[in-house]
């Protein structure tokens, strides 16, 4: 299993959800978690996913993920969990 | 799981607040390239670095993109070549030089260093050789960076080297003159340097190295200064408890990525250099750190006391968060290198005095210093000297990389551009030290270097 984190940021609005999770179905990405907020007025998401389900590559996935964050106007981010794991848990 | 805030202030330090890794470099032995024909010797050298670093940019590239943290550059250093070329028959070693920069090149690194000797007790053939081939050494190529050790705890300091090293720092001024004395930013004088620094321009693979290694440097002053900004007015021993805790995450990624690299590269790990080095962007200065805990300008009184925390809380906190901890690590003060430290010498509110005072504190010394072009040879060695007698009284590395930039008067700006920045020409005490540098001879070990 091969576990990234996805991060979403951006104001909120309609289908925000659904399309991420749609680029993440269509490049065959299982999601694990999802965690959903509004922080002062922004959408804010966290996604845990496993990337060893898909036939694609991380680059190609991070590449389709930021494609969709510059169309839907969101900051997207997609990480290996190891630097949070690393960053945060002793 | 991890919770969302907690992924969402990584997200931050890294998109808002300038996280980073600052280099990865790979130290390369250079010891198995020795050889009588020096073009023969330079071809060893040239294949060698190749051979060993082939992978370094892409993988490095790899990580980046994976964890999505930048990694800043991505850096060679090399068996001093004094020692490396000594067999060689020349006295001119500008091609080995030529031969580091031809290979940085083809692999797309940042920087390669190594173009140095260590002489803190006196010079071999080889020594004197490179250090005389220096100035055109660093003129005539852009990655190359170069050091000479010139003083250590347990030797004292060779006055000599320290007498010639303000020569050699002149004429690479001179050579460079164009470009405003750029040759300079490339070169380091050190007292007690160390074996494993991934930071240019001092990077050298130490003798007591293995043959390949992986050595890493973090970095991170705008973190630091943001997480400051929730402590205002709050006791210092709050400031101290806040940067510990910030160091420990940020050097966590270090060993992160250190290992990856490692593992990835199949080279061995060697350290994490704990340092918060700054770039000249705004919002990652160790200047607006000084400046968070309570200093109108970096250079008032109380800001060798603040600069001493923050060296010492760093350290703290980053040496849980690594297996192995060396390099430098502590706060660099680069003046051209660090928007705040820029503005408070342009303002004249930091001056080399205080710089001085300040390196007693704080990892390195005098780094990236403009001074008028006009600044004497022996002037430039008194200011070496008294660095050096800094670093071998307090058992701590110190350097000077100090440009005395050709036709530039104080209030001049020197720019040299990328992660070196921009050097406002800081006033020198004219006074002369002739008479003391023209001496020569050692300044003996101090007594607690007998420790045995």
């Amino acid at each position: 299993m091969k576990k990234c984190i996805l991060s979403v940021v951006g104001k909120d609005k309609v289908g925000i959800t659904a399309g991420v999770c749609g680029v993440l179905a269509n490049a065959g990405v299982n999601i694990l978690d999802i965690n959903q907020t509004i922080l002062q007025e922004y959408f804010t998401m966290v996604v845990l996913v496993d990337i060893d389900t898909s036939s694609l590559g991380f680059g190609q996935i991070a590449e389709r993920l930021e494609n969709y964050g510059k169309e839907s106007g969101m900051e997207i981010h997609i990480q290996r969990e190891e630097i949070f794991d690393a960053m945060h848990r002793i | 799981m991890l919770s969302a805030s907690e992924i969402l202030s990584t997200v931050e330090m890294i998109s808002q607040q300038h996280l980073d890794i600052r280099t990865v470099t790979m130290g390369i032995s250079l010891r198995d390239c020795c050889d009588s024909d020096p073009a023969a010797c330079a071809d060893k050298i040239y294949e060698k670095i190749c051979r060993k670093a082939e992978r370094l940019v892409p993988t490095a590239q790899a990580i980046e993109r994976e964890f999505g943290i930048p990694i800043i550059n991505k850096r060679v250093s090399v068996t001093p070549i004094a020692i490396a070329c000594e067999s060689s028959d020349t006295e001119d070693y500008v091609p080995f030089a030529k031969a580091m920069d031809r290979a940085a090149d083809a692999l797309g690194i940042d920087f390669i260093g190594g173009f140095s000797a260590l002489v803190q007790k006196g010079y071999t053939g080889g020594d004197h050789a490179l250090i005389n081939s220096i100035p055109e050494a660093l003129a005539s190529t852009n990655k190359v960076c170069a050091s000479v050790n010139i003083g250590s705890t347990k030797a004292g300091i060779n006055m000599n080297a320290v007498a010639e090293m303000g020569r050699v720092i002149k004429k690479a001024a001179e050579l460079t003159s164009d470009r405003g004395g750029f040759a300079c930013a490339k070169l380091v004088v050190f007292c007690n340097a160390v074996e494993d620094n991934p930071f240019m321009a001092g990077a050298f693979h130490g003798v007591g190295e293995p043959g390949c290694v992986i050595n890493v440097g973090v970095s991170g002053p705008g973190v630091v200064h943001h997480a400051l900004q929730s402590c205002k007015g709050q006791p210092i021993d709050v400031v101290a408890e806040t940067i510990k805790r910030t160091a420990f995450r940020v050097t966590r990624m270090g060993q992160l990525v250190a290992q990856e690299a490692s593992a990835r590269l199949n080279v061995p790990f060697g350290i994490v250099d704990l340092s918060l080095a700054p770039t000249p962007a705004v919002g990652d200065s160790v200047a607006d750190i000084l400046e968070e805990m309570g200093l109108e300008s970096v250079g008032a009184p109380g800001t060798t006391a603040a600069l001493a925390l923050l060296n010492d809380a760093v350290k703290k906190g980053g040496v849980m968060a690594s297996s192995n901890v060396g390099g430098l690590s502590g706060a660099f003060i680069p003046v051209s290198e660090d928007a705040g430290m820029i503005r408070a010498a342009k303002s004249g509110f930091l001056t080399i005095e205080k710089l001085e005072a300040m390196t007693c504190v704080c990892s390195v010394g005098l780094d990236m210093i403009a001074v008028p072009g006009d600044t004497s040879a022996e002037t430039i060695s008194g200011i070496i000297a008294d660095e050096a007698a800094i670093g071998m009284i307090n058992n701590k590395t110190t350097a000077v990389r100090i440009i005395p930039a050709p036709g530039c008067g104080v209030g001049d700006v020197v720019e040299f551009g990328g992660l070196l920045g921009s050097a406002p020409v800081m006033p020198v005490n004219t006074k002369s030290c002739k008479e003391l540098v023209d001496r020569g001879g050692r300044i003996p070990a101090p007594i607690h270097s007998l420790r045995n």
